[in-house]
């Protein structure tokens, strides 16, 4: 399994904070596998604005994933 | 609350900071250094054309902390830093509130001075923070700036 975290627009929009996935290869195919949840999940997924962070580590759509891993996808931040 | 080692602490509340602990927290007991740059970023009354009455800070609390840790420890390799403090706030904050606070001593000033502003100018925009504001028109999330992504893109430069 994979843990799928949502943060601030991104988890308003799909009116979710978090679900688990089975296994994907990399990134690119867990927003492919999430953007079959229906229209505003292949918009926000496919979005430029939609980081990922594997396991805390902002990383690109590359990335591998195992199962354990903990994604998450938030928009471009806006602390400080 | 963490101490990451002995000269840096990094936290990440939702309760308010006192500068003046901070302050002694980075002099006390502390002869080697002598400067001492602080920065504290407050909520404002007005942003992008529209009057603010509160600002709501949402985090990704596993990766804010770990992110800070590697800002604070990247400042290191490029500038002779002694002490570094770094706090920055979550929750609903009103105006005026303190939201950020970064602390860095150095024997030197130009080496304060750099690590606090690279510290400021990569916590904008890599730390996991965002804000979303209350005003007369209602609750808007913040858009980050390419302003601010610039900033942090010119420290690659130098």
């Amino acid at each position: 399994m994979i843990r799928v975290l949502f943060f601030a627009q991104l988890r308003e929009r799909l009116q979710t904070d978090s679900l688990d996935m089975t296994e994907c290869a990399n990134v690119a195919e867990l927003r492919r596998k999430l953007s079959e949840r229906g229209d505003i999940w292949q918009e926000v997924m496919q979005s430029e604005r939609c980081l990922a962070a594997v396991n805390q580590v902002l990383c690109d759509n590359t990335q591998a994933l195992k199962t354990g891993d903990e994604v998450a996808f938030f928009p471009p931040v806006t602390g400080g | 609350m963490k101490s990451n080692s002995v000269s840096d602490y990094i936290s990440v509340q939702s309760q308010d900071f006192d500068l003046k602990t901070e302050y002694q927290a980075l002099t006390e007991h502390n002869q080697t250094d002598g400067a001492v740059v602080t920065f504290v970023g407050l909520v404002r009354d007005f942003n992008e054309g529209k009057s603010v009455t509160a600002l709501h800070l949402e985090h990704y609390p596993a990766m804010a902390e770990r992110s800070l840790q590697d800002i604070v420890a990247q400042a290191r390799t490029r500038w002779s830093l002694g002490r570094i403090r770094v706090i920055h706030r979550f929750g609903t904050l009103s105006l005026s509130e303190q939201i950020v606070f970064v602390g860095v001593s150095a024997k030197h000033r130009g080496d304060a001075f750099g690590a606090c502003e690279f510290i400021m100018d990569f916590l904008k925009t890599r730390a996991p923070f965002w804000k979303k504001e209350q005003s007369s028109e209602g609750l808007h999330w913040v858009d980050a700036k390419q302003s601010d992504a610039n900033k942090a893109d010119d420290w690659n430069q130098k």
